[in-house]
């Protein structure tokens, strides 16, 4: 066999079998795909929350892509308190003005840091949130103090539609 | 399995190897001696192992988003076609791919007829292909139930009315099957765990089939009995596995224009319609592949014995084996055999026509004379055959047909180069 | 080799009759304006898409349900594709049910695009119960539902004709040539200038029919489009690809057998 066949049929199965794993993979792809959240979920992921009769010091739980968002319109007392913190004594340093931007309300995913539990409100040694699960403590501004948790209680992207409305996601 | 040991090289391998022969066995697949003289008509085993394995791929992922509820099934299909992600394309593959699975099962068995691969010593892989194709019918219809639409409802009512014509019995087996009065969410729930058993039972009777296939190894077209290894074989790898492959493709082209093109073609409109237990559509057909069986049970008169006679279709092809006397397995040295092959292809041909038209008029009587002459073929025809039938003489080997008479020698050539590929 | 294909050529070929047979057994030919969705590039008219939405909303969803649809589909890829805010403002003009609130009461809502079409009737008995004691079906999948597909929908809906003499009509029952049966209970639908269309396009029946199939087909198979798209190239793909194998089982078997 001389050199340029050898070279031309090398040429054949390399293709071959390049081209074979391009198709394997496209093929593979949505096999993967379809366990993605389909259309119809995607879909819902936005929700508009109407709180026009939430009082000042109470909280409501609505229900965002299968998880609970606190929403919660903060007393004076409480808004002082979450903003005197020196966050460089935090394990997790946010400001409250960060993750309330409008200081009257903190809208927060109230799924604990840790492992996903759901904390208690008005629980803990700081005033805000308590996950009964593994005993992480949350201050009123949902930043994590004490316990195992990693991070603070994630601030989902939300806004105000208008004073009554807000809409999440 | 092999005639010789096989030892790995590697001291890992060896270690293993020892205590989990797999080595052995992949070993055995990739040297396990074919017949060189193998044709496409041989590659059906390959495709089908394809189809088996995209069909339980397909179906697995569609059980993750499917709904097995009376009140549920139809819309959650639907969201399947519209929202899941590629999902119209899962559903499309999972339907047409059961039609294709069926036309390469057929190909496979049409081409054990032609080349008498049932024969001793090789009965017992064709009765567990029979198996299998029992079961691949019953996890068709099964599967056909499942979107709950007018011919899922209708044809899981008619065909599960066919246990009512056993005599005595026959009414509380089909009470048993429904789990009601009437097909309905029990029989949805039951057909969607069994649609979703019966597969695993068929790729285990697959793998005995494979495992029968090769202690006497392939039957080829010229029907002999191959020494092996030997000038006569190739190595399974890679001369089969390329060939295979290259027919597969092939296949995938013919499968991927239903799929993408003409999804809906091999189904039914009806079936697009929600189930209605109150409305029964014009015409109940069941899917193509199981047409000609559909065919026989309507041409005869009576429901018992017309149940019968269906049964009796698929239950002479299991003693297939007895039935046909003839030592010589391929029809290429057996001109009368080969003959009357066609004639039964043609038949069941036209028992499958028949099953998709209106049961009356000269539509009846022709399933009827098809009916009869498929089992004349089977009960009369092979085993008369098998005794009085001139057959050719047969090579002894496969690279040297020559037997030596001139005149036969060129015969033989002849017919051999008709059925070169 | 050459019997390998032309085999298959044969197979889909009787696959085709098989599926053929029943068609067949339509009486009247059915009408074909020539669709653009068709074949193997096939795409929809958006135009004829929004126009078809238009008729849909204005005649045809006074009577028919769109129940797997929701109003997101309208500007999806593929579809009518309407803009996001012109969808919002679709949806925003119906009426949906949702509850229970706080107050566990059930109440009304404006339609968000994430919810699915609202139906004329609160269920089929009711439905069935307007239209004197025929049920008109749900239009989602009507057009895969219906042997001759868009054909037929297109035909029925220009199918309106006197009835022969000698055949007399129930009250509320009509002639239509494409019907099986011959007897409808829908009422002629379309007629000239029904709808105002905002492109221009002048609403005779036949447009507006063509468009309404348009949309149906569009409702009935969302993904057409994509489905074409990568169909064409799966195909281009496995030819290239059996090409390739076809060489390289050449030059395997060419160690052992000249021919193969």
């Amino acid at each position: 066999m001389s050199d340029k066949k050898v070279k031309r049929r090398d040429f054949i199965f390399t293709t071959s079998y390049a081209l074979g794993a391009v198709g394997v993979g496209a093929a593979v792809w949505p096999l993967i795909d379809q366990m993605n959240p389909d259309a119809s979920v995607k879909a819902l992921a936005s929700t508009e929350v109407d709180v026009s009769s939430v009082e000042p010091g109470q909280s409501i739980t609505v229900l965002w892509r299968g998880k609970p968002v606190f929403i919660k319109r903060r007393t004076q007392e409480e808004i002082d308190k979450a903003r005197a913190v020196d966050i460089k004594n935090l394990k997790h340093p946010e400001k409250d003005e960060d993750r309330a931007k409008n200081p009257e309300w903190l809208v927060m995913l109230g799924v604990c840091t840790h492992l996903g539990c759901v904390p208690l409100g008005d629980k803990g040694e700081y005033g805000g949130w308590f996950c009964p699960c593994h005993g992480s403590h949350y201050d009123t501004s949902g930043r994590i103090r004490k316990g195992p948790a990693p991070t603070n209680m994630e601030i989902p992207k939300y806004e105000f539609v208008n004073t009554d409305i807000i809409k999440i996601g | 399995m092999s005639d010789h040991e096989y030892i790995p090289k590697s001291k890992l391998g060896k270690w293993f190897n020892d205590r989990l022969p797999i080595l052995t066995l992949a070993n055995h697949l990739t040297e396990y001696p074919t017949p060189k003289n193998l044709n496409y008509w041989w590659t059906f085993g390959g495709i089908l192992t394809f189809c088996l394995i995209t069909q339980i791929v397909t179906g697995l992922i569609l059980a993750m988003h499917y709904v097995a509820h009376a009140d549920l099934a139809f819309g959650s299909v639907e969201h399947i076609m519209r929202n899941v992600n590629y999902g119209w394309l899962i559903r499309y593959v999972h339907a047409n791919g059961a039609s294709m699975f069926f036309l390469a099962v057929y190909i496979h068995i049409f081409r054990s007829l032609y080349y008498g691969s049932y024969k001793s010593p090789r009965e017992i892989i064709w009765i567990l292909g029979m198996i299998i194709y029992i079961l691949m019918m019953a996890t068709a219809f099964m599967g056909y139930v499942l979107p709950w639409g007018q011919m899922s409802f209708w044809g899981a009512t008619v065909i599960t009315n066919l246990f009512s014509a056993i005599p005595l019995v026959g009414e509380s087996i089909v009470t048993w099957l429904w789990g009601g009065y009437s097909v309905d969410n029990p029989t949805l729930t039951r057909f969607f765990s069994l649609h979703y058993l019966f597969p695993f039972l068929i790729l285990g009777l697959v793998v005995l089939h494979i495992w029968a296939l090769h202690v006497p190894g392939n039957n080829n077209p010229i029907g002999i009995d191959v020494k092996k290894p030997s000038n006569d074989t190739v190595s399974f790898h890679p001369y089969i596995v390329i060939k295979d492959l290259f027919a597969l493709l092939i296949f995938l082209i013919v499968f991927a224009f239903f799929v993408f093109y003409s999804p809906n073609i091999l189904g039914h409109a009806d079936n697009y319609i929600e189930a209605n237990p109150l409305v029964t559509p014009a015409h109940i057909v069941p899917e193509w592949y199981l047409l000609p069986f559909y065919a026989i049970l309507r041409s005869v008169p009576d429901k018992l014995l017309g149940v019968i006679a269906m049964f009796a279709a698929l239950f002479i092809l299991v003693i297939l084996p007895w039935l046909d006397t003839s030592k010589i397995r391929s029809a290429i040295f057996r001109p009368l055999y080969k003959q009357f092959y066609w004639f039964l292809v043609a038949d069941v041909l036209i028992l499958g026509y028949m099953g998709a038209m209106p049961a009356e008029g000269v539509y009846l009587l022709v399933a009827r004379v098809a009916t009869a002459y498929y089992f004349l073929h089977f009960l009369v025809i092979l085993p008369i055959l098998g005794a009085k039938e001139k057959t050719l003489e047969v090579p002894l080997s496969i690279t040297e047909p020559v037997l030596g008479g001139s005149a036969t020698t060129s015969m033989t050539r002849n017919n051999l180069d008709k059925n070169k590929i | 080799m050459k019997s390998f294909l032309k085999f298959f050529l044969i197979i889909s070929f009787f696959c085709l009759k098989v599926s053929f047979i029943s068609a067949a057994e339509q009486t009247e030919k059915l009408l074909n304006p020539g669709w653009g969705f068709k074949g193997f590039f096939g795409k929809f008219d958006r135009g004829s898409l929004q126009r078809g939405y238009q008729v849909y909303t204005e005649v045809c969803a006074a009577c028919h349900s769109m129940k797997y649809l929701s109003y997101r589909n309208l500007s999806e890829t593929g579809g009518p594709e309407f803009t996001k805010d012109q969808v919002k403002a679709i949806a925003s003009q119906f009426e949906v049910n949702d509850g229970p609130n706080d107050d566990g009461e059930m109440f009304t809502r404006p339609a968000r695009p994430a919810d699915n079409f609202v139906s004329p009737y609160p269920n089929e008995k009711a439905a069935i119960a307007a239209n004197g004691g025929a049920y008109p079906p749900d239009m989602s999948v009507l057009v895969k539902a219906r042997k001759g597909g868009a054909d037929y929908i297109y035909s029925l809906l220009l199918g309106y004709e006197d009835p022969p003499s000698g055949l007399s009509l129930d009250d509320g029952v009509y002639y239509n040539k494409y019907m099986a049966g011959n007897k409808i209970k829908m009422s002629n639908p379309l007629s000239d200038g029904l709808v105002e269309y905002g492109d221009g396009t002048s609403a005779t029946p036949e447009q507006m029919a063509k468009d309404v199939t348009t949309f149906l087909v569009w409702a009935a198979e969302p993904h057409l489009e994509a489905r074409h798209k990568i169909g064409f190239r799966a195909i281009i793909y496995l030819i290239i690809l059996s090409i390739l194998v076809y060489f390289s089982m050449k030059k395997i078997w060419s160690r052992v057998e000249s021919k193969i």
